[in-house]
């Protein structure tokens, strides 16, 4: 077994817990002690990527060029990363995003629409990023499906893909089936991305190891959408105990979790009641907070909101039909 | 123009150019409702498309030589073009030098943005007008329904398409889609910046259209009555010519955070079910392109009967 890099995405998929109102003080401070530590990819974007500032998933306090380009003027060793959402954010932001100074880009479909990524990959190519493909959702196909999207993210110019567990919905045996699949049928490198629903974000981690992933995903305090992420201190500790650590200063990310992260985190993710239900139904994590505000809103149970949004096989990005349920419900309850 | 000798009404023969999904919906729907239009030929350049062998099935002219065969027959005053971006920029100028009128289902916007009932009437004199994308189709006339009433400073909309209804053009210029959507929300939508999300949806059975506008006015004291009325006239008036256009949910009135403080969102959640001319109910996004284009193309054709008329008379 071989020691997989690391990615920290605390200043983007920790954005959704920040409701993205991270500052330029915060990127600064965080980028400072992830870049001290040895991590070396750094993901900053909105939390569902360029462009993401908007109605539907909510206004960034500071435009997320600004936030790039201050990660970029803080990293001494660590390669900056961007998301991008085909349907969301495209070349424009990609093109301002370089002009930033980024040197990654993940690309992110649905696990069944990878085709949406050829125009992006084709162009961060051109403009010479390391590229990597995201299969969002992964847990809803089956490994040998996925092992199709994965090859066509791979034909289109990605230098690795991810199996991206997005609704913390994978048990550990699932995790390690896909990741090997597309071990055994890619030439390029596999990673893996968990969220904590279940309370498996570490397990599924290491089995992905285990089953040859080259990189993975981490954020200080698991700090991310739902019951968070895998935290990228305990990656550290745990990899560190198996022999594994990729280079990385294993107390230097448990003193940025601690004294850097912490004192701005406006709540600790865990695998409370309704992230529970985010994996048990298999629905994308992003949508927590939002159930949240618009349950107490109209008061309808936010379980039911994410268990009904699991029914109706909402895939990422599908803010709206929250509300869309959320007033369904009230209408039903109010017996209009 | 020709007089259709059997009813008596007076029509004006049109063309498709376009075999494909979209242009075979497009000729079900001109044979179900042909108003004053008579579609003459379905043009493409497959001579084994399916969809010209179903216009010979039904007894309209059919040919695989493409805009050859349309230019070669100058009693086609209308040409509805369902090909692509790429050939509607060829089609646009031939159609042009020879006084046809181009309505254009693809992106290419040779021609001004149309949506039928916010801004046709303003571009009756135009000979090649544009569709923009089926998310704008859907959701620029509620913007608009918004911005007759108070100034808009910003909409958005999200657009969710069932995967099997997304072809390959969509699926490889996505980007254009979000441009050409969101720049239609501002030029008609009246929204002073629009933004446009789009988000295929796999699931199964496939989901119908669905479309979120969200609009965000100038003020955050508005008349929220007089929005709602405006709102619900526009959607009577689309439901004219897309009968399965509903709005679900809203207009829905909250408060929400932004960097620039707390404003005022107005939401509304539609659905579209397709008519199921051709392509299933689920094809909503397929289905109000070529509702609108059979709009515009009526709407072009008693204009050029009236003209006739009038020229009759005068001469």
């Amino acid at each position: 077994m071989k020691a997989p890099l690391i990615t920290d995405t605390t200043l983007r998929d920790g954005s959704h817990a920040m409701r993205h109102q991270y500052t330029l003080e915060h990127a600064k401070n965080i980028v400072a002690a992830l870049d001290k530590a040895g991590v070396p990819v750094l993901e900053v974007t909105h939390g569902d990527g360029l462009g993401g500032s908007s109605i539907q998933y909510g206004f960034s306090l500071v435009n997320e060029m600004d936030i790039i380009e201050t990660a970029v003027q803080t990293a001494t060793q660590a390669k900056i990363a961007a998301l991008l959402l085909p349907g969301i954010g495209t070349r424009k932001e990609l093109q301002e995003a370089v002009a930033r100074g980024i040197k990654v880009v993940r690309i992110a479909t649905h696990c069944t629409e990878a085709d949406v990524s050829e125009q992006h990959f084709g162009m961060a190519k051109k403009m010479g990023l390391e590229t990597v493909g995201f299969l969002m959702m992964s847990h809803m196909r089956p490994p040998e499906f996925l092992v199709e999207q994965a090859k066509l993210m791979e034909s289109y110019g990605a230098d690795c893909v991810y199996v991206v567990d997005s609704a913390g919905a994978m048990l550990p045996h699932q995790a390690a089936d896909r990741v090997k699949a597309l071990k055994d049928a890619l030439s390029v490198e596999v990673g893996f991305h968990a969220h904590n629903n279940l309370g498996l974000a570490i397990g599924n981690t290491l089995a992905a190891v285990q089953a040859g992933a080259d990189k993975i995903d981490g954020t200080l305090r698991g700090l991310g959408a739902g019951a968070g992420n895998a935290a990228t201190e305990l990656i550290a500790a745990v990899l560190d105990k198996m022999d594994l650590n990729p280079g990385v200063d294993v107390f230097g990310l448990m003193d940025a979790a601690e004294f850097v992260l912490a004192p701005v985190m406006p709540f600790q993710p865990i695998p409370d009641r309704d992230s529970i239900a985010i994996g048990y139904a298999g629905v994308y994590s992003t949508f927590l907070l939002h159930a949240k505000r618009l349950g107490a809103e109209h008061h309808i149970d936010p379980r039911d909101i994410l268990v009904e949004l699991g029914r109706r096989q909402a895939v990422a990005g599908q803010e709206d039909w929250i509300l869309d349920v959320t007033l369904d419900m009230a209408r039903e309850k109010n017996g209009a | 123009m020709t007089t259709n000798g059997q009813t008596g009404t007076d029509t004006v023969k049109v063309a498709i150019l376009g075999s494909g999904n979209i242009g075979s919906d497009l000729m079900f729907k001109l044979m179900k409702q042909p108003g004053h239009m008579e579609l003459a030929m379905l043009a493409g350049i497959d001579p084994e498309s399916d969809g010209l062998t179903r216009a010979r099935d039904l007894g309209i002219g059919a040919s695989a030589e493409g805009i050859k065969a349309v230019l070669a027959d100058p009693d086609l005053k209308i040409v509805f073009d369902a090909t692509s971006a790429y050939a509607h920029v060829r089609h646009a100028k031939a159609l042009r030098e020879a006084g046809r009128i181009a309505i254009d289902l693809t992106p290419a916007a040779r021609g001004p943005y149309v949506v039928p009932p916010a801004n046709l009437n303003a571009h009756l004199d135009e000979v090649n007008v544009n569709l923009i994308t089926c998310g704008g189709q859907a959701t620029i006339p509620l913007a608009y329904a918004v911005s007759r009433v108070t100034p808009v400073d910003y909409a958005e909309m999200v657009s969710t398409v069932s995967s099997v209804s997304a072809g390959p053009g969509t699926r490889q210029n996505i980007d254009e889609f979000t441009f050409t959507t969101a720049r239609g929300l501002e030029v008609i939508g009246g929204a002073k910046k629009g933004k446009a999300i789009i988000i295929l949806n796999p699931a199964d059975p496939p989901i119908m259209m669905r479309n979120t506008v969200y609009v965000m006015p100038a003020a955050n004291d508005i008349d929220e009555q007089a929005i709602t009325d405006s709102v619900n006239r526009m959607v009577a008036d689309v439901q004219e010519y897309v009968p399965g256009y509903r709005l679900k949910n809203g207009p829905l009135f909250e408060q929400r955070s932004t960097a620039q403080g707390p404003r005022t969102i107005v939401s509304m959640l539609l659905e579209v079910t397709g008519a199921g001319d051709w392509l299933p109910p689920y094809a909503g996004n397929l289905d109000i392109m070529t509702a609108s284009a059979r709009r515009v193309g009526e709407v072009f054709a008693q204009k050029l009967l009236a003209e006739a008329t009038t020229t009759e008379v005068t001469a």
